[in-house]
């Protein structure tokens, strides 16, 4: 029942492709003078040392390591959304599900680049492969993450390839110039859409998106385990693999609706991504921040109830010192979103939007509450050590890559919508495929 | 002080830890028999000496393995092994500390440690409101389940054969999983370049771990060069209340330099005890119960630098005080 036709939709999303207006630039510079001066932060820790941020020996880890998990979570919810979304063959997905999987890969990009800056010699990171250790959950999570990457990039060109083609076919009609008809002829790799290439095509997409979302999940565990195979308190708990993975989605959500709310204004797409997206979105987001707010709840209420020494501590901790962030993040960043969603009348594109916003932030806050309290709260109480150093605040260093890192973020969302349409030409075309039976045959081979 | 203590210090070691470490000096450098020839092994220096079946006799220095021994240089891949047949312990007595603080002035000028980095901390202890407060001195717990080395991704941190855990300051990336890994805080990182250089000649060994290296991770390593040599870890000789007891398991053996003891009679009839044991960790380092003891509390706080006071500012012990004042 599909109404689009490729011809049609590429004409209307050339502009999109055409070259970047003064905007775009005046925004290009911008992110470019945050990437800049996130440098200069880089430059000063590299000559200085770790002592220009705000860890100490007590709190070893800090906004680096929150900024790791939250753009790994999101990347994580854009892989499970994604794979999701196509498996499942959901007619809405169409508008939305390039986007979702840029959101993977450009978010997976920028997430481990954070390691590198919290590990104190990153000169030797080649070691992790020079003198590798299987039993260490780092290991785990290298194996992971690069396996991840791999599979999501993967992913992310099959579902370009079609769109590639196209665009190399009708390169007159656009008016394009040549580079880019060079890089759309090399990248479509001589697809032609003969029934065999698109009988591969679909199959190696439907294997791909199984796949990225089972390693989407071990991955995201693995990451949570990091904390979870260690002893202090408030990171030694068995909730804390589906929890992490629980928190990714909802972030990732946040993120692909904020993102949807941008491309909508952007390029003028209401036509495509309409009021029904947000609130299909929407629900999802709810759905999955009634779980997220389950598990978090569950695992403060059996600490605080049980009151072991120690989860005593941590939980006094958060209720004392970081008593407004705790409240935002675990009830607010919950309850909010959710009632936007729950009500019709509350459901309008910028509420939603507003309410995935609040997600997204509370769910940094989240992390961030994961890791620095517990770490302020180790088993030897922290005495003999200078005063200084008791309390964790990210530093101006800390703060400058963070935002270099979003910064960065950004940037690359803006080259990768001027090299592709942010709507996939090649599913808006492809009809409705619920009554297709080859389509579930393929799918049980 | 240092000085005279230091002498007498070093016979009682030989008493003490003697008989062992010939049999490592043998495995060693395998010298025993011909090192006669060596001119440099002092020749002919007598030391006294425990028999099995109990007697004090005086037999060649050399003939134990005992005579003076050279610093040897031990790779890193040497490191890795442990000295043979050794299993350390170490015993600190709570009842005797007073936080005298010279255990990590010595471990620091040892280790070559800039001012901000402590390989042993003294912790003022006060388990709950209504118990007592005690010094709590705090160096590297050499645990046998080590979480440490086992989260370690490149084997830069590893556990040897004797109970030691080392740190190979050339292998560490310094991503401080350890030091999240470690229930005890026992380990601490160089932020800024410590600006201590080698000296010319010397050569890098994990069991010394000088010159310390910046973005590595540090911490106790119950000094292997000085116990190849048959003498005291730092902390232990520094001590002037012979708070810390080392020595070997499989001997059953530990002294604090001016008395010897077996390790298993001294945790039997003083109690001793390990800090959280129930995480399962097994901790090479015991703890006697600080009861009859020598000073009181207060004393800790004798003499302190202003800097090093305030670190106590939010013991418990101290703030029950301020109330009450």
């Amino acid at each position: 029942m599909s109404t689009y036709t490729t011809e049609g939709l590429l004409t209307e999303f050339a502009p999109q492709l055409a070259r970047p207006n003064r905007l775009w630039y005046a925004w290009a510079v911008f992110f470019l003078l945050l990437f800049v001066f996130g440098m200069f932060g880089l430059y000063t820790q590299l000559t200085q040392g770790h002592v220009v941020t705000g860890m100490r020996d007590n709190v070893v880890w800090g906004i680096y390591i929150v900024n790791f998990i939250f753009f790994m979570g999101v990347s994580y919810a854009g892989a499970l959304i994604s794979g999701v979304l196509h498996l499942f063959k959901t007619s809405w997905r169409k508008p939305i599900i390039r986007l979702s999987e840029l959101l993977t890969v450009v978010s997976l990009m920028i997430g481990p680049v954070f390691i590198l800056f919290c590990v104190g010699r990153f000169e030797r990171i080649p070691y992790l492969v020079i003198h590798p250790r299987i039993q260490s959950p780092i290991m785990w999570d290298v194996i992971a993450i690069s396996t991840d990457l791999v599979g999501c990039i993967i992913f992310l060109y099959l579902s370009f390839l079609e769109d590639m083609a196209h665009l190399r076919d009708n390169a007159v009609a656009l008016k394009m110039s040549q580079w880019r008809i060079n890089l759309y002829k090399y990248l479509a790799i001589g697809y032609t859409g003969t029934p065999v290439q698109q009988k591969l095509l679909k199959f190696s997409r439907n294997v791909m998106a199984s796949m990225i979302i089972a390693i989407a999940i071990i991955v995201y565990s693995v990451l949570a385990w990091i904390f979870g195979v260690t002893l202090q308190p408030g990171w030694h708990s068995t909730i804390f693999g589906p929890y992490f993975v629980i928190a990714a989605v909802y972030s990732g959500t946040g993120t692909l609706i904020i993102l949807m709310w941008i491309y909508r204004r952007l390029y003028h797409l209401e036509n495509y991504i309409k009021k029904q997206h947000f609130v299909n979105v929407g629900v999802l987001l709810f759905i999955v921040g009634a779980f997220y707010g389950y598990f978090t709840f569950s695992d403060y209420l059996t600490k605080w109830y049980g009151s072991a020494r120690m989860d005593k501590l941590l939980i006094d901790k958060l209720f004392r010192e970081y008593y407004w962030l705790f409240i935002f993040s675990n009830y607010i960043g919950v309850i909010l979103p959710m009632i936007i969603i729950a009500f019709p009348r509350l459901r309008t594109i910028n509420n939603i939007s507003f309410g995935a916003l609040i997600t997204i932030l509370a769910l940094w806050v989240n992390r961030y509450l994961i890791v620095v309290p517990t770490l302020e709260t180790p088993y030897m109480p922290i005495q003999d050590t200078r005063m200084a150093w008791v309390n964790y605040t990210g530093t101006w260093v800390e703060w400058s890559l963070t935002l270099a890192g979003i910064a960065v973020f950004c940037l690359l969302f803006m080259i990768a919508s001027k090299l592709v349409p942010i709507i996939a030409v090649s599913e808006m075309v492809e009809p409705d495929v619920h009554k297709n039976k080859e389509d579930v045959e393929i799918l049980l081979d | 002080m240092a000085g005279n203590k230091g002498s007498s210090r070093r016979k009682f070691l030989r008493l003490g830890i003697g008989l062992g470490a010939a049999s490592v000096a043998g495995a060693m450098s395998g010298k025993l028999l011909a090192s006669d020839e060596n001119p440099e092994t002092g020749k002919g220096e007598k030391v006294k000496v425990l028999t099995t079946d109990g007697k004090l006799i005086e037999i060649d220095a050399e003939q134990v393995g005992l005579a003076k021994k050279k610093d040897v240089y031990i790779s890193r891949e040497e490191a890795r092994k442990g000295i043979p047949n050794r299993k350390f312990v170490m015993v600190i007595d709570l009842a005797k500390c007073r936080n005298a603080r010279k255990c990590v002035e010595a471990c620091q000028e040892g280790h070559k440690l800039p001012k901000d980095h402590e390989w042993i901390k003294l912790y003022m202890m006060q388990d709950s409101a209504d118990s007592a407060p005690y010094w709590f001195p705090k160096p590297c717990f050499h645990c046998d389940n080590p979480l440490c080395a086992s989260v370690c991704p490149v084997g830069a941190t590893y556990k040897r054969s004797d109970g030691i855990v080392l740190v190979d300051s050339e292998r560490c990336i310094g991503c401080k999983f350890c030091m999240t890994g470690c229930p005890y805080s026992a380990r601490v990182f160089h932020w800024r370049d410590p600006e201590v250089k080698a000296e010319p000649g010397s050569m890098y060994s994990p069991e010394l771990n000088v010159p310390p290296l910046e973005g590595t991770v540090g911490k106790c390593v119950f000094c292997p060069d000085k116990l190849r040599k048959g003498q005291l870890p730092r902390c232990a000789e520094a001590c002037p209340m012979g708070v810390i007891y080392f020595g070997d398991l499989m001997e059953d053996v530990v002294t604090n330099g001016t008395e010897t003891v077996r390790f298993s009679e001294l945790i039997r009839d003083r109690a001793g005890y390990r800090h959280l044991e129930h995480l399962g960790t097994e901790p090479s380092v015991y703890y006697l119960p600080p009861v009859t003891r020598l000073f009181p509390v207060d004393r800790g706080y004798d003499g302190l630098e202003p800097e090093i006071k305030d670190r106590y500012n939010k013991a418990p012990y101290i703030i029950k005080k301020r109330k009450k004042q």
